[in-house]
């Protein structure tokens, strides 16, 4: 299997493979588990600027075909995070992409800075599914203003690539897409989670210490290949796409609509080695099926010339 | 800690409420400590996998063994599989309780199924000699789980319940403090209860016992990525955040803030 090309490129970033896990689903604490040189690239949980605790317990519940989290983002800051976080994957050949959580678009802008002085970073995931603490709380990503806000300041202070992750919690996922690339943004992730809520009946409380979470897992995975769909059609901006991967089967589907990379998140808590085990797939899928290079997947949905979707 | 693929050796109930599991341990390479848990995916119909502790550790017939609580969803499943299938589980997980060397006499309290958290250490105690006293609560003497093989450790077994009303706080703060005027104990060790933690924080802490705690909180990966399953703890003026799954489960009981 080794004739196969499974290289992609995020930009000016060279992925040796598209399988690379999906932030907060993933840490050194794997690294006895899995091979991090077999990745695509390093996707350490989001951070803040400063450090921050995080909400109540319970901050995970399983649903039907998935869970939802509220972790709120705990973190102990960007001095801490490039002090002791960072110098954990120096050891491993594979790009490291540091996804980062802001309240504000000038805390967006100098986090990139600080972060883009660090070597070891090959790419910025903004993660702009946060709430807006100097606007209305809303996140992000969910105006295009603000989105494209976000990702223009960012650019202005950094030439790492950047990729935009959207929150899929919007009403046209094609505008926010659209804005980010007008921002500069280099790619987009498609998705985060999506808003939701679970009670337990008996005690009628909550399931989330903070009431709302956002629900991933399988689930939510056609809803996130119908984004995908979606926003291929207006940009060819390189997509990552997240949400619901369990299996290569799963990634295959995501690359057809015109994905060119996934993250794998909530499948490594169900099956810590997901993310070799997807891999490994893959390249069997390919070599049955004649696929020498995965790039000739992308956006290879076959849709019939007289199959209409409307929107 | 590895996922593993199991063969179930046994599954059986042993009481109204609580399952018996055995599984075939013999491709676990890793040492396991008492305290230290397994995540479990319980059946394809639970999504997430479920912490259970180690109960208990047979290294010669090369075996282990889980006590469960039939709760919801994935408990419930669990009791569904049948001896010859394979389950898979994944850990050894966490750090385990600290059995010091010159403690020669401790007290375990457990409330309920933290018996099946405790009862591995009451087994690592007889292997050492120590002498261990347990305080066991639960809701009806059917609920007392794990007294026989206790005894047959050569445990001092105190039960209290609800049943018998013997269970309340002011009755247990009564028995422990018999219990530490009549015996040198030198360390205590609990699970199972929050009010019963209070209680013996309260009392650990007025005569300077050394006390540990195996905590439970929902999980995520049990790995220590997600941050889902997180407590505080104090030291001298400061409070961090600590994960359950990974600093944890066991925790020094003076330290610990117990909501
Ligand atoms: C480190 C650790 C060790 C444990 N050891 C044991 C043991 O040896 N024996 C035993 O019977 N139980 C033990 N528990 C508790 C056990 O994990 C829960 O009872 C079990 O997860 C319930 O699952 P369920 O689907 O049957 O119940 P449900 O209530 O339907 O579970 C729904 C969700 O909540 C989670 N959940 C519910 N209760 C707990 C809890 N107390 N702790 C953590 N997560 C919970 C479940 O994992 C699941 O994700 C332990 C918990 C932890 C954290
Ligand atoms: C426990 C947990 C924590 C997460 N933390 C973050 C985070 O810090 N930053 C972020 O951008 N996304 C975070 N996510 C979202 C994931 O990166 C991913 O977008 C989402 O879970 C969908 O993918 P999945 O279905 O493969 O998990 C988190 C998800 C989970 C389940």
């Amino acid at each position: 299997m080794d004739h196969l090309q499974l290289g992609v490129k995020i930009g000016h970033l060279y992925l040796k493979n598209p399988i690379m896990p999906a932030s907060g689903a993933f840490g050194f604490e794997m690294e006895t588990l899995i091979d991090f040189n077999n990745l695509g690239a390093i996707v350490p949980k989001s951070i803040t600027k400063h450090p921050r605790g995080g909400n109540a317990t319970p901050r995970v519940c399983e649903v039907n075909g998935g869970m939802i989290n509220s972790i709120g983002i705990q973190s102990k800051g960007v001095d801490y995070y490039v002090k002791e976080i960072l110098p954990h994957y120096e050891r491993y050949d594979t790009p490291l992409i540091s996804s980062i959580s802001a309240d504000s678009v000038e805390e967006f802008a100098e986090m990139a800075e600080i972060i883009s002085r660090e070597s070891i970073v090959s790419g910025i995931e903004l993660n702009i599914s946060c709430p807006n603490l100097k606007g209305n709380g809303k996140a992000f990503g969910m105006d295009a203003a603000l989105s494209y806000n976000v990702v223009k300041k960012v650019k202005d202070v950094t030439d790492k690539p950047i990729i935009a992750k959207l929150t899929p919690n919007v009403t046209s996922i094609q505008e926010i897409a659209l804005a980010c690339e007008k921002g500069g943004a280099d790619a987009l992730n498609v998705a985060n989670t999506f808003l939701a809520m679970a009670v337990d009946i008996y005690t009628r409380e909550p399931k989330i210490g903070n009431v709302l979470g956002g629900i991933s897992g399988p689930a939510i995975k056609p809803l996130i290949v119908r984004m995908i769909y979606q926003v291929r059609k207006v940009t060819n901006l390189p997509i990552i796409g997240c949400g619901g991967v369990m299996t290569w089967e799963d990634v295959v589907e995501m690359l057809l609509v015109g994905a060119n990379a996934v993250q794998v998140g909530t499948a490594s808590f169900i099956n810590p080695t997901a993310l070799p085990d997807i891999l490994e797939g893959l390249k069997e899928y390919m070599t049955a099926n004649g696929v020498k290079d995965i790039n000739e997947l992308v956006g290879k949905v076959n849709i019939k010339h007289n199959q209409v979707e409307s929107i | 800690m590895k996922p593993y693929d199991l063969k179930i050796i046994s599954n059986v109930r042993v009481s109204e409420r609580y399952w018996h599991l055995k599984l075939d341990a013999r491709p676990i390479a890793d040492s396991i400590r008492p305290g230290q848990f397994f995540n479990i995916k319980c059946a394809d119909l639970a999504f997430l996998r479920r912490p259970f502790s180690i109960y208990r550790i047979n290294k010669e017939e090369k075996t282990i063994e889980f006590l469960y609580l039939v709760k919801g969803n994935g408990t419930v499943h669990l009791t569904e599989a049948a001896p010859g299938e394979y389950l898979n589980i994944f850990g050894p997980l966490g750090n385990g309780f600290e059995l010091k060397k010159e403690w020669n006499t401790v007290l375990l309290l457990a409330r309920g199924v933290g018996i099946a958290t405790l009862a591995a250490l009451a087994q690592e105690a007889a292997a050492n000699q120590v002498t261990c006293i347990a305080v066991l609560s639960a809701r009806t003497n059917n609920d007392l789980l794990s007294t026989e093989m206790l005894e047959r450790l050569g445990v001092e077994v105190y039960k209290v319940t609800e049943e018998d009303g013997t269970s309340d706080v002011e009755a247990v703060e009564k028995l422990i403090e018999n219990l530490l005027k009549a015996n040198r104990i030198q360390a205590a060790f609990t699970c199972g209860s929050k009010r019963l933690s209070k209680l013996l924080q309260r009392m650990a802490k007025m005569v300077h016992l050394p006390a540990q705690i195996a905590l439970e909180e929902h999980m995520g990966c049990a790995m220590g990525v997600c941050y889902a399953c997180v407590c505080d703890i104090q030291e001298n003026d400061d409070t961090h955040s600590v994960r359950v799954c990974r600093e944890g489960p066991v925790f020094d009981l003076n330290k610990v803030v117990l909501k």
